[in-house]
């Protein structure tokens, strides 16, 4: 053995005898056993990793020459940044358009989960570990879209705190506390950027740990939902697996490469994305006395927004604002106990059969209907759809126990064809 | 199931295709031509005497109440190749260094009084409208006696801004006129035997007192449309540059795709011989 291999090797001891770095790379890379049969949809849980990359570098470095300490502070910082700030205006679209990419591969790594059973048993806490990560995540995004300062900052804050007051009883004291003010003012914008800048990111990567040590202790689902780890060779690997590294890695490397393509084409050379990613309200400064006369949040809270709208019956005497916004909430909410809801013996919609695959096609079609209507201004037939879809929302969680345990499925097989 | 997916994802993506296209008609024009619509014109920012002929504009007839308070002399100067020199001789008029931001001395509270409402800084005007609504904008001043300081406008109806631009322009008043029709399938109708329009009587109309502008029609055109050119270009001065440190970006990640595919393919390799 040369020298130099030798001091290596006793470097590593040294090291591994004070921090398990040679265990924990075997652990979760080189000796992680991945499903030797993924699909593409299993790529959007690395993206998000990838873009929530992107929104720390891109954020700390907007951090740097941000200011929110004052109302017109916030605005103009912004334009500086975007003009006078060495390349501010790429660290700015990053940022705004890796607002945007988060959510879009967060909703498609969560569709994935619906499409092949994730959240079944044993994986329960990796999807409700990751039904938090995307709460918390509503809550960075809506933070964040207050900072720039723009009349859609402004007034889309407006809207969405002003929902708490409708909470019977303490519902005007707590709007009060989470503003710090009488109205929506420099104190609100210097909490929320707090918030946004340091506790909700530290949430967030706190919550990403346990994603992946969760799901690393259960092991990876697979498109088929066979157990691997039923059929194991002599040392206790499952047949039906390999390393992650190398063999994972680089497919995961090459699809990243692919997305960042897609990312960069939007960051370059649509940053506004036809006014989806940045609202043409928001380049005018925040005004509190011109109310402006179309209030619409951002795509990807459109579809909660909508069905915030659609509920117009005050009930049990209180005002309908209540009402929609508790069924903004169960609409999230309901998400978490979709474990226990899936009664199907078959993690996979490729072995069930014909309810199992309309209802998950109707919920694709609600939430997209419901995103489509959360953007335009309520008409009479809108509302009427805004219900509908609501309905067709809810139904395909509140019929799950019974079409998942009534249909036929097909067998599974022992392991991958 | 994956082709299932594959077109789920599709189907996702031709949703968001359709509501991109409904948002670019964000900014109606008003009552412009009846129907709101803004002038369909595209603008070009590599045309550097159009911006040039814009600024020229900007200085003359906008900075005196409006500011581009994001926006400086010489960022300008540099991108658009004008000579420093000249830029102090010609578009600075307050004596203001070349690398202070484009603004006037006019009071808030003063602008208040005059106007009603302070004139709005214009430098991202083009992206919370649009550079097409500014441009239709500027077309669609006529005279209003009705109104405090005798001006009106069709895409921004009881603005408080006077015709600046009057003198160039001319008088535009609004007329009764004959004005042609259209038939259900957008054109325009005639007489069946004689050819000759078919016209029905309108009040109104935009017709420009002939002989009172400095500039006919087509050059009034050419000027609104570099007024609007430039603030397009001030609303995102790194624009090109986004634009060419794109184009680079997306040719380093093909070259980097296809450098991950290749190395991809070997290991899968080794997947396949255990297999």
């Amino acid at each position: 053995m040369s020298a130099i291999a030798a001091w290596s090797r006793s470097a590593m001891d040294w090291l591994n005898d004070r921090l398990p770095v040679t265990h924990v790379w075997q652990r979760h890379m080189s000796k992680y056993p991945a499903p030797s049969r993924l699909n593409f949809w299993y790529y959007f849980g690395m993206f998000s990793m990838v873009v929530l990359v992107i929104q720390l570098v891109s954020g700390v470095w907007l951090l740097m020459s941000y200011n929110s300490s004052t109302v017109t502070g916030a605005f103009s910082s912004i334009e500086y940044i975007m003009r006078d700030v060495e390349l501010g205006w790429l660290l700015r679209y990053m940022h705004s358009t890796g607002a945007s990419a988060f959510f879009a591969v967060v909703y498609l790594h969560m569709l994935r989960g619906l499409l092949y059973g994730s959240y079944r048993r044993p994986r329960e806490l990796v999807w409700i570990i990751g039904m938090a990560i995307y709460v918390v995540l509503m809550a960075e995004g809506f933070l964040g879209y207050v900072l720039p300062w723009g009349q859609m900052s402004y007034w889309g804050a407006q809207v969405i705190v002003s929902l708490f007051g409708a909470i019977p009883v303490v519902g005007e004291d707590l709007v009060t506390w989470i503003r710090g003010d009488f109205l929506i003012s420099g104190i609100t914008l210097t909490r929320f950027t707090a918030l946004h800048v340091v506790l909700l990111p530290l949430v967030l990567i706190f919550l990403v740990f346990l994603h992946i040590v969760a799901l690393h202790e259960v092991g990876s689902g697979n498109p088929d939902g066979i157990d691997i780890k039923r059929h194991t060779d002599a040392d206790g690997v499952p047949l039906d697996s390999i390393p992650f590294y190398p063999y994972k890695v680089l497919p995961n490397l090459l699809a990243t490469a692919v997305f960042l393509l897609v990312f960069c084409v939007i960051m370059f050379f649509l940053p506004e994305a036809g006014g989806y990613f940045l609202e043409h309200a928001n380049f005018e400064e925040a005004n509190p006395l011109k109310t402006p006369e179309h209030i619409a949040p951002v795509w990807y809270y459109t579809p909660f927004y909508a069905m915030l709208r659609a509920v117009t019956y005050p009930l049990f005497g209180i005002d309908a604002k209540f009402w929609g916004l508790v069924v903004m909430a169960a609409a999230i909410a309901i998400l978490f106990i979709m474990p226990w809801l899936d009664r199907s013996p078959v993690a996979s919609i490729r072995y069930r059969s014909w309810p199992s695959k309309l209802a998950l096609g109707v919920f694709i079609v609600s939430f997209l209907l419901l995103g489509y209507l959360g953007v335009q201004p309520v008409t009479e037939l809108y509302s009427l759809l805004a219900r509908v879809g609501t309905v067709l929302y809810f139904s395909y969680f509140v019929l799950m126990p019974f079409y998942t345990s009534w249909e036929k499925v097909k067998p599974v097989p022992e392991r991958f064809e | 199931m994956m082709r299932a997916g594959l077109l789920l994802l599709l189907a996702a993506l031709t949703q968001l295709g359709a509501l991109s296209v409904h948002a670019a008609v964000s900014a109606p024009c008003g009552t412009w031509k009846g129907t709101g619509e803004c002038e369909d014109v595209s603008f070009d920012m590599s045309d550097r005497a159009s911006l040039q002929r814009g600024a020229a504009l900007f200085m003359n007839y906008c900075l005196g109440c409006h500011t581009t308070r994001y926006a400086r002399y010489e960022r300008f100067a540099e991108d658009v190749g004008v000579d420093i020199d000249l830029l102090k001789e010609h578009l600075i008029f307050d004596g203001s260094q070349p690398g202070s931001l484009i603004v006037n001395g006019m009071k808030v509270a003063d602008a208040k009084k005059w106007f009603g409402a302070p004139p709005p800084d214009l430098s991202l005007i083009t992206r919370a409208r649009s550079p097409q609504w500014l441009y239709t904008y500027l077309l669609a001043f006529y005279r209003d006696e009705t109104r405090p300081l005798g001006h009106n406008n069709r895409v921004f109806p009881n603005v408080g801004m006077p015709h600046v631009l009057e003198e160039l322009q001319g008088v535009q008043r609004q007329v009764c006129a004959p004005v042609r029709t259209y038939a259900e399938n957008g054109g325009v109708r005639r007489d069946p035997l004689t050819r000759e329009l078919i016209t029905e009587e309108s009040c109104d109309v935009l017709q420009v007192d002939a002989g009172t502008g400095m500039m006919g029609e087509t050059e009034y055109r050419q000027a609104a449309y570099d007024l609007a050119n430039y603030l397009h270009y001030t609303a995102e001065p790194y624009r090109s540059q986004r634009i060419s440190v794109g184009i680079y970006v997306v040719f380093y990640l093909l070259l980097l795709i296809v450098i991950l595919w290749m190395l991809n393919r070997e290991f899968q390799k080794d997947v396949a011989d255990k297999h």
